[in-house]
């Protein structure tokens, strides 16, 4: 990551309400293309509520998010994935029905991507080729979050959002896919993860949003995330920080 | 996707040819003119339900709509019959564009919704202050358009289009984009699908087809009342049809009404009181061992099914 590259997603003081809860309370910060930002906090913390207002799935209550220069708030999914936002979800959503190369050929039709990989290139980067010819239904949960990566990587995004890829992966899998993840930063993609496994975070992320209530309580590195008081506060409680 | 030449040849072209040479050598042509009439109605349904899982119980008041659009042209503008079907076709589709705010809802809530509206629209179209227009409650009966030969072989033409645009949906990009939409529509949108715009489309592509399927039954009839062209039946038939074949199949709906509808004029008009008995059992059986329908005996088996 080079420091004097500018931002290709700003988010500032984004507030995301549902009733009288603020799932998002004012937050704000950005990435830069070839980074790989962490999202990290506890359960209810706002993370997912993040990665939803970013990608389009829900509108936000106040505040701004401007993606390569232009506001992004509330703007339909599809329309944010043709201009190069895409992400993956904690639980798995392919077209199960459908088969494993089905599922990326939607992508690849209707994501607009000029220059998107090849089928066969996804399939055998993500493990997928033994399985291709399956109804997605078929796939382990594993095999199932890869292919939803592949589905978002098939649009060619500019900003990729990961919402706890690694959960449930064995370390095998997940030594290998911080590796490809790096790879895909390195070519310039920005990318934010959402995760509960600070090992998996420290190993792949330059930098670390840690939130609580909606807010921003630490920017950093994780290591001198978990040697601030405040955050260990929010993970393990008030009598630890001390 | 490069399947669709095989699928016109193999499935279509044996279809059309076989409807287009029947009423030389089977008497009963009425039957075969419902059969025609029937395959567009599973079909239209099969472009709503099997691709985008929207289930139109209220279905016939596109088919109703095309009934009168049809109707009207003739009485009031004297205008020549097939002019008149595209009319009716047209009139299914304003109907189906008023409806669209019904797509917001799903599952039970757009079935209800729809047959409702199917509801309004027959007794818009049946009150008597209408009758100026509608004839009202008091039925149309046409005269100068009655020709069963020529509905009959336009009734052809609209099921080989029907036909061919199935084949289209289960061949190309936008058919697999309006399947993703109807298993999940967020990961479909952030495949880059325009979810409303799909479902949109679709909606009024088997309106289209349901509002010319009515223009022609009119055409074929001459004299019909807004229960005949509004009847529930037909909803229930094309619906049931489709699903006994396999939605989001092209020999799905063929296959159902080939099947059902056969059965119930072999057996529904000799022995009423076993049909109900004999349809109801094949009907709970479908539900209960097939209920992704016939055409799933042979994906089970890993056979490719078109």
């Amino acid at each position: 990551m080079s420091p004097e590259k500018s931002p290709i997603l700003e988010v500032s003081k984004l507030v995301k309400r549902f009733g009288g809860f603020h799932a998002l309370d004012g937050l704000s910060f950005h990435v830069v293309p070839g980074e790989i930002l962490g999202l990290v906090g506890p359960n209810g913390s706002g993370k997912t509520t993040a990665i939803n207002v970013i990608s389009g799935l829900y509108a936000p209550d106040g505040g701004e998010v401007v993606f390569d220069g232009a506001s992004s708030g509330g703007v339909a999914s599809h329309k944010l994935v043709h201009r190069g936002i895409n992400r993956t979800f904690q639980v798995p959503k392919p077209f199960l029905s459908l088969t494993v190369r089905e599922n990326i050929q939607v992508a690849l039709a209707y994501g607009g991507a000029t220059d998107a990989p090849s089928i066969a290139e996804l399939l055998e980067k993500y493990r997928l080729k033994e399985v291709a010819d399956r109804p997605a239904a078929d796939l382990n949960s594993a095999q199932q979050k890869m292919l939803d990566l592949t589905r978002a990587l098939a649009t060619r995004p500019r900003l990729l959002l990961l919402d706890e890829l690694a959960a449930g992966l064995n370390p095998a899998e997940l030594d290998w896919i911080a590796g490809r993840i790096k790879a895909l930063a390195a070519t310039g993609m920005a990318i934010i993860v959402v995760e509960h496994l600070m090992g998996f975070i420290e190993q792949i992320t330059d930098r670390v949003i840690v939130l609580n209530a909606g807010k921003e309580i630490f920017e950093g590195t994780l290591a001198t995330a978990v040697r601030e008081p405040q955050v260990i506060e929010v993970f393990l409680g008030g009598e630890h920080a001390h | 996707m490069h399947n669709a030449p095989k699928h016109l040849v193999f499935i279509l072209a044996p279809l059309v040819v076989v409807f287009a040479l029947l009423p030389g050598v089977y008497q009963n042509h009425l039957l075969l003119f419902n059969f025609v009439i029937f395959l567009i109605l599973a079909q239209g349904v099969n472009i709503i339900y099997g691709f985008t899982g929207y289930l139109p119980f209220g279905y016939v008041g596109f088919f109703g709509a095309g009934a009168y659009g049809f109707a009207i042209m003739v009485m009031h503008l004297h205008t020549p019959a097939p002019l008149a079907v595209l009319v009716g076709g047209g009139v299914a589709v304003l109907l189906g564009l008023l409806l669209t705010p019904l797509l917001r809802l799903s599952g039970a809530y757009f079935a209800i919704a729809n047959l409702a509206a199917s509801l309004a629209v027959l007794h818009f179209v049946a009150n008597p202050a209408l009758e100026g227009i509608t004839k009202g409650p008091y039925g149309v009966s046409l005269t100068g358009t009655f020709n069963p030969t020529h509905a009959y072989y336009a009734a052809v033409v609209v099921m080989a289009l029907t036909v061919g645009a199935v084949v289209y949906l289960k061949n190309s990009p936008f058919g697999l984009a309006l399947q993703a939409v109807r298993e999940d529509a967020v990961s479909a949108s952030m495949a880059g699908v325009n979810i409303i715009k799909m479902r949109v489309i679709a909606w009024l592509a088997s309106a289209l087809v349901a509002g010319l399927a009515g223009g022609i039954y009119a055409w074929y009839v001459s004299v019909f009342y807004p229960d005949n062209v509004f009847s529930g039946e037909f909803s229930i038939f094309a619906i049931v049809f489709a699903l006994f074949g396999g939605v989001a199949t092209i020999t799905g709906p063929i296959v159902g009404v080939l099947i059902l509808y056969g059965i119930y004029n072999l057996i529904g008009f000799t022995t009423p009181q076993y049909f109900q008995l004999i349809y109801g059992l094949l009907i709970m059986g479908l539900v209960l061992f097939l209920p992704a329908g016939l055409v799933s005996l042979a994906t089970r088996r890993g056979w490719h099914v078109p």
